[in-house]
């Protein structure tokens, strides 16, 4: 399989990344390379086996439902670009 | 003492405690060597205040007789690790000056353990690369040159290229590193130093910037198996913060060393004879196992037959997790962020403008294997293989092999601008050895070999059962025993 301009900018939006008209070639053969390289599992017979979900065989681990952290609204927004009291302040999002 | 860089982590342990040497004086020795080598570029961000005040709290506990187990030893951590109060930037410009307002698990169990933290050390761009070159703060200078070739730039190899090379030039004692796809053992390989990559889930990941959740582990990097093996025993432990951290006692993995390796089977899986493989290459590997063969350990030929397909694996389940776990760099709540006309305007125009080109290309990957209708054929299958990589794994292993041996890379480290420039897949080349590991979430270790005929060091690479870490570093030191001594690099690169 592989990848036309049209998807390569599909690609970009969903992926919330701006992309130049000027770049889309350049992107296009790139991920042509990757995918033509990943090719080669098709030829493998994967019937009847199981996808990997676990590295290693390992049980959920479950706690109990408590508070155990919290009261620290400062902290989170000791980072954000833009703030005002105890809110991250984006563009307008509704009408 | 004259030059205490030139000490192991273990000599500087051992002469804190009979007091030759005091902690400040150590960790002085190594800010005055990071200050003289800017030239590498291995630092993104130099702490020195803070670790003259933590040697200067190991002084006064070692004058009390409570030295903790890594007491007064200065270390380098790799900038994906959050530092509480320092600059963590994963080698990116869209974390900008995010400053942790928290400590990592794994760093922090370095601290409570007494170590001073020299700073913070350079890395490929949310670790994704194999020679540092991704790194928005400029590629890391490996402290090795070619012979004859003295205008080279060697790279350090990568992600954790700041580890490999800072520890190599004796800038830190030992480093923290992190590997999803081979990110410790390659540049270990590279730089002549000793990587090991744990069993995935031995240390926590909390508070470590994410790549790929399922691969990701972190691990040391230092220049003997001695000294890696101490500090993965106050890296590694349980924390009820990483769900997949396993909850087992940490053994004493300074223990293994020297312990003997007599009548242990190793495997050496014939796929890896890859066409075209070096003769260098082969010889390496070839004399690695005549070496364990001299310390008593019995070589048989095994199989893994799907060892082909681990790095095409690989290149669809790394980006698909990443470009998940990358999806929080949204201009929001920490990092940079651009101007829009709208919301998403501003998330695609702080993503385009915040992440570089490598990180870009993996996260547009991800999303596509992940859209719909490319779920099944390309995810699910990968993850598929995946099942099948490991198994080969677990049959080698129930067939009564205590370990693998392997190259750890297919070549030596080779210049900056030298590969993957016109073809991506070019540099993913360089973890072909390494990848499977990642893959099958089991430990894996790199020791230097030697040098080769250009003058840069070689690796071999070991792979042990989940959870047997101490087979392993029982198995490299008896590599390290044999093995030609690799000098300290001359240091070209010093500004006196």
């Amino acid at each position: 399989m592989s990848v036309d301009s049209a998807t390569v900018r599909r690609i970009a939006h969903l992926s919330r990344i701006a992309i130049e008209d000027g770049e889309v070639e350049r992107l296009r053969g790139e991920l042509n390379a990757i995918l033509a390289f990943v090719e080669t599992l098709s030829e493998v017979d994967v019937d009847g086996v199981e996808p990997l979900t676990s590295a290693l065989p390992m049980q959920m681990k479950k706690r109990v439902d408590v508070v155990t952290d919290g009261g620290i609204a400062d902290d989170i927004l000791a980072n954000a670009p833009l703030r005002e009291d105890h809110y991250f302040v984006v563009p307008k999002v509704v009408e | 003492m004259s030059d205490p860089t030139h000490l192991s982590l273990a000599e500087a342990r051992d002469a804190l405690k009979s007091k030759q040497l005091s902690a400040v004086e150590l960790t002085q020795a190594h800010i005055d060597a990071i200050e003289k080598s800017r030239a590498l570029n291995c630092f993104i961000t130099e702490t020195p205040e803070l670790a003259l005040a933590q040697a200067r709290e190991s002084d006064a506990r070692l004058a009390q007789g409570e030295a903790r187990p890594l007491e007064g030893l200065p270390l380098g951590i790799k900038d994906l690790y959050c530092s509480k109060g320092v600059r963590t930037t994963a080698a990116s410009r869209i974390l900008d000056d995010f400053t942790p307002t928290y400590e990592s698990t794994v760093s922090a169990n370095l601290l409570r353990d007494g170590a001073a933290a020299l700073g913070k050390l350079n890395l490929d761009e949310f670790a994704m690369g194999s020679s540092n070159e991704t790194s928005a703060f400029g590629p890391v200078v490996s402290p090795w040159r070619r012979a004859g070739d003295p205008d080279a730039k060697i790279v350090p190899g990568g992600s954790s290229g700041g580890s490999s090379s800072a520890v190599a030039a004796h800038l830190c004692l030992g480093a923290t590193a992190t590997d999803t796809g081979g990110s410790i053992r390659q540049p270990a390989a590279f730089t002549g130093t000793v990587g090991i990559k744990p069993t995935y889930g031995r240390c926590s990941r909390w508070g470590i910037v994410a790549f790929a959740s399922s691969l990701d582990q972190a691990g040391p990097i230092a220049r003997t198996v001695r000294d890696a093996a101490i500090m993965l025993r106050s890296m590694a432990g349980h924390d009820p913060k990483d769900t997949t951290s396993v909850d087992a006692p940490v053994p004493d993995y300074e223990a293994a060393i020297g312990a003997s390796v007599k009548g242990r089977r190793i495997g050496v899986p014939k796929e890896y004879r890859l066409d075209g493989m070096s003769a260098e290459i082969a010889a390496l590997w070839d004399q690695g196992a005549a070496w364990l063969k001299d310390a008593g350990a019995e070589v048989v030929e095994i199989s893994l037959p799907h060892t082909r397909y681990a790095l095409p694996t690989y290149y669809i389940i790394a980006p698909a997790e990443a470009s998940s776990n990358l999806a929080r760099y949204d201009g929001v709540r920490y990092g940079r962020r651009e101007r829009g006309r709208d919301i998403i305007e501003m998330y695609e125009k702080t993503r385009a403008s915040g992440f570089g080109p490598e990180v870009r290309r993996r996260i547009m990957i991800g999303t596509y294997v992940l859209s719909a209708g490319y779920y099944d054929a390309y995810y699910v299958r990968a993850q598929k293989v995946r099942s099948l990589i490991k198994r080969d794994f677990d049959e080698a292993f129930a067939a009564g092999v205590d370990a693998v041996l392997t190259p750890a890379t297919p070549s030596t480290a080779f210049a900056q601008g030298e590969k993957g420039a016109a073809d991506p897949v070019e540099m993913y080349l360089n973890d072909v050895f390494t990848v499977t590991v990642n893959m099958a979430g089991l430990p894996g270790v790199a020791v230097p070999g030697g040098l080769a005929a250009n003058g840069l060091p070689l690796g071999l690479q070991l792979i042990g059962r989940p959870f047997d870490e101490e087979t392993l570093f029982s198995l490299a030191a008896a590599i390290e025993q044999a093995a030609p001594k690799i000098e300290r690099p001359q240091p070209w690169w010093r500004e006196d």
